[in-house]
């Protein structure tokens, strides 16, 4: 009986994750304490549907199956678009093992695509066994400031100093000073920060640790360069969970923890989470629309290389992740070929509109066309497959 | 026909039916031993496997440098220096130790009792029941484990914790074994999920070695006007003791491969060794399953097989040790 019970509990908490998982946007709470917020998350912002024109027909002759590895970050995304893309005859199979297991996946020539939430270093791009490797930048995710502090509703205030000191021990009580004057208003508890990281390698502590890197003094001393950014790191203090799942779930069953997970998943996990200062110096509430904010007015080198974070748009979430799909530039078997540049093509137009209803966030307009742009580099024995015509050339 | 040939036609198809025989078990003692070869050879495939995946990395830092350190940090190593080592492994054998060890202070007591109670105590209708519901144990799934460690087990450590903290740490050497503040995922909460999934193999080898007590003892002990308890412990407990102490090493070695749920209540700290058992770490199957799929750094992959090498060679003497004492128990006392 009791055996049986376990088994019954544990199957409807994994119902529960995986229903979780799928839960429709709400609005996030206002502001609940300290500076205001300006209004960046409006309720009609959030559906977000670009309705982008796909211009070309899908290429005949695809093959019916893609298979795909890597960021779990994207895998709400991928899993979506795999399901509603599944009637147009091509079944793609998407596994989250992480982005550097994507990365890895890729190079070794086992999956069709990888993905990735940063970029290949040149050495991986060097390492690759099928020559050169297309970055396309596929859809927008935030990386949600997640905590659980008694009395607390979400909107509490951050900067990256405040974050990176919490994040090195140097700030151990929620009432901290740096913590108040951020947040005057709020009644902070004299409780102790239990910092959540990431313990596998994974590309949202990549994303999140370029963000610290870049704005947190206190981080950098303290991990050094070049080890305070990238997919492992040496954290300083602190409780390490596995997955996204893991940090949630810890953060939701810890009192007086504060961790760092994509904004779906603390959405789906019912955490409340912080707005954080942005390059313009306005706190920033992550949602779909402060995401495609942060893409506006960046300039991608020709490669597509590039990060996300800290970017100086009035209302961009300064923790902003990109996904991008690893694709071969030289295509061998044609079949696999054609349906990688449909599926691409799709997930770039018709796809964009699907993201904002799990809380990711679509491309805006300039990063689409130069994501398309990326798709008509792809080759099959050495010539172009399709050229769609896009207005931004890079 | 003469009687002879008769005979002789008789013999020989008996030498046809014996060489047959003799066929027959030559292909079937040619079978039995080649699958007790295949486990051989895989155990010694897997071994050689574990040590040529991790060599590189041990030529390249030293053997010793791996045991010397206690600080794991893939993100600072660089492909061209050897020095100084950035994968110290002294404290996964440490949390690994320690996780076990609290796990059998819990569970050994437990399951001795248990035992006890099945073998000699409870209602003979109970006794097969009992048994297999403690077998049961050993079926759940060991993520189910962690799952429930977390969101059911958690929560009640809490406030247990929190106490322990406020008795005892101000003593001074207990103190810091004790020390706060208490999170969730520790030593402590997952060496507490280790004693349960220990407890059915501890369990079922003490039940085997307190079966195996002569019944003849144990009645002359009645009849001397022993109480039950007095039988028990000059019958049976007496001279089981090495038994138990078998049975805790076997139990000690599933309690040391144990991954997921461990990994999901260790706080995965790889950093240094932590005193409290409050506090956070990692143990040798944990930074293995947490880093493997991502292991990108110079050295990083091979680093973790050095983790994996050190793992087996460990759970093997546990393992065979424990199987000793078990063995000679057994002869001794049959």
């Amino acid at each position: 009986m009791i055996l049986r019970k376990t088994l019954l509990a544990a199957g409807a908490l994994v119902a529960l994750l995986a229903s979780a998982s799928v839960g429709s946007a709400r609005p996030t709470t206002a502001a609940a304490s300290g500076a205001a917020a300006p209004v960046q998350c409006s309720t009609k912002l959030m559906t977000l549907r670009p309705h982008y024109p796909d211009p070309v027909k899908p290429l005949a002759g695809a093959a019916s199956s893609l298979s795909g590895a890597g960021s779990t970050l994207a895998q709400p995304v991928i899993n979506m678009w795999a399901k509603a893309y599944s009637s147009k005859g091509t079944n793609v199979a998407y596994q989250g093992i992480g982005s550097g297991g994507g990365v890895s996946q890729i190079s070794a020539q086992t999956v069709d695509f990888g993905d990735s939430d940063v970029p290949m270093t040149d050495a991986q791009l060097a390492a690759a066994k099928g020559g050169p490797v297309l970055h396309i930048p596929l859809v927008l995710g935030a990386v949600a400031m997640a905590y659980n502090v008694k009395g607390i509703k979400s909107g509490l205030n951050f900067d990256g100093e405040t974050i990176g000191k919490m994040f090195t021990g140097q700030i151990t009580k929620w009432n901290d000073p740096a913590i108040k004057a951020l947040n005057p208003k709020a009644n902070l508890p004299d409780e102790t920060i239990a910092v959540v990281h990431r313990s596998d390698g994974s590309g949202t502590t990549g994303v999140f640790t370029d963000y610290l890197t870049k704005t947190s003094p206190s981080w950098t001393s303290k991990l050094g360069t070049p080890g305070s950014q990238g997919t492992v790191v040496a954290w300083p203090t602190g409780i390490g969970a596995k997955g996204s799942d893991g940090v949630t779930g810890l953060i939701g069953q810890t009192e007086g923890s504060f961790g760092y997970v994509e904004l779906q998943y603390a959405l789906a996990g019912h955490l409340t989470y912080g707005n954080v200062k942005n390059k313009k110096g306005t706190f920033i509430t992550p949602c779909p629309a402060t995401s495609t904010a942060a893409a506006q007015k960046t300039s991608f080198p020709a490669d597509m290389r590039a990060s996300l974070t800290w970017k100086g748009a009035a209302l961009a979430y300064p923790i902003t992740a990109t996904t991008f799909a690893l694709v071969y530039q030289n295509q061998t078997d044609a079949g696999k070929a054609k349906a990688m540049v449909n599926f691409l093509t799709w997930a770039l137009t018709t796809g964009q509109n699907f993201p904002a209803t799990i809380n990711y966030a679509p491309m805006g307009k300039i990063l689409q066309q130069r994501a398309l742009g990326q798709v008509n580099k792809i080759m099959l024995d050495g010539k172009p497959l399709v050229k769609i015509p896009i207005s931004f050339e890079g | 026909m003469s009687a002879a040939s008769h005979r002789a036609g008789v013999r020989k198809a008996q030498a046809l039916q014996q060489q047959r025989l003799r066929l027959g078990d030559s292909v079937f003692r040619a079978i039995v031993a080649g699958s007790a070869a295949i486990v051989l050879l895989a155990f010694v495939a897997t071994a050689f496997f574990l040590v040529r995946k991790s060599w590189p990395a041990l030529s390249h830092y030293g053997v010793l440098s791996f045991v010397g350190s206690s600080r794991w940090t893939p993100s600072t190593a660089v492909a061209t220096t050897a020095h100084p080592n950035p994968y110290g492994v002294l404290q996964f054998v440490y949390g690994t130790v320690l996780t076990s060890v609290i796990a059998m202070l819990l569970a050994v007591p437990v399951a001795v009792g248990l035992a006890l109670y099945i073998t000699d105590v409870a209602p003979p209708r109970l006794r097969k029941p009992l048994a297999y519901v403690v077998d049961l144990f050993a079926a759940v799934p060991s993520v189910v484990y962690g799952f429930w460690g977390i969101f059911a087990l958690l929560p009640v450590l809490h406030p247990i914790a929190d106490h322990l903290t406020s008795w005892l740490g101000g003593i001074p050497v207990v103190g810091k074994v004790f020390a706060g503040p208490f999170f969730g995922p520790s030593y402590f909460a997952a060496g507490i999920v280790l004693a349960i999934m220990v407890l059915p193999i501890v369990t079922a080898i003490c039940r085997e070695v307190f079966a195996v007590a002569p019944v003849a003892e144990k009645e002359a002990a009645l009849a001397l006007g022993a109480t039950r308890w007095e039988m028990l412990r000059i019958s049976v407990l007496k001279r089981s003791t090495a038994g138990i102490f078998g049975a805790s090493l076997l139990g000690l070695g599933r309690a040391f491969g144990e991954t997921i749920a461990v990994t999901m209540l260790i706080g995965n700290s790889v950093l240094a060794i932590t005193t409290s058992i409050f506090g956070q770490g990692a143990t040798m199957p944990s930074v293995i399953a947490n880093e493997f799929t991502e292991a990108t750094e110079p050295f990083h992959l091979q680093s973790l097989f050095v983790v994996g090498t050190l793992l087996l060679l460990i759970t093997l003497v546990i393992n065979v040790l424990g199987k000793l004492v078990v063995s000679r128990i057994s002869e001794t006392i049959a």
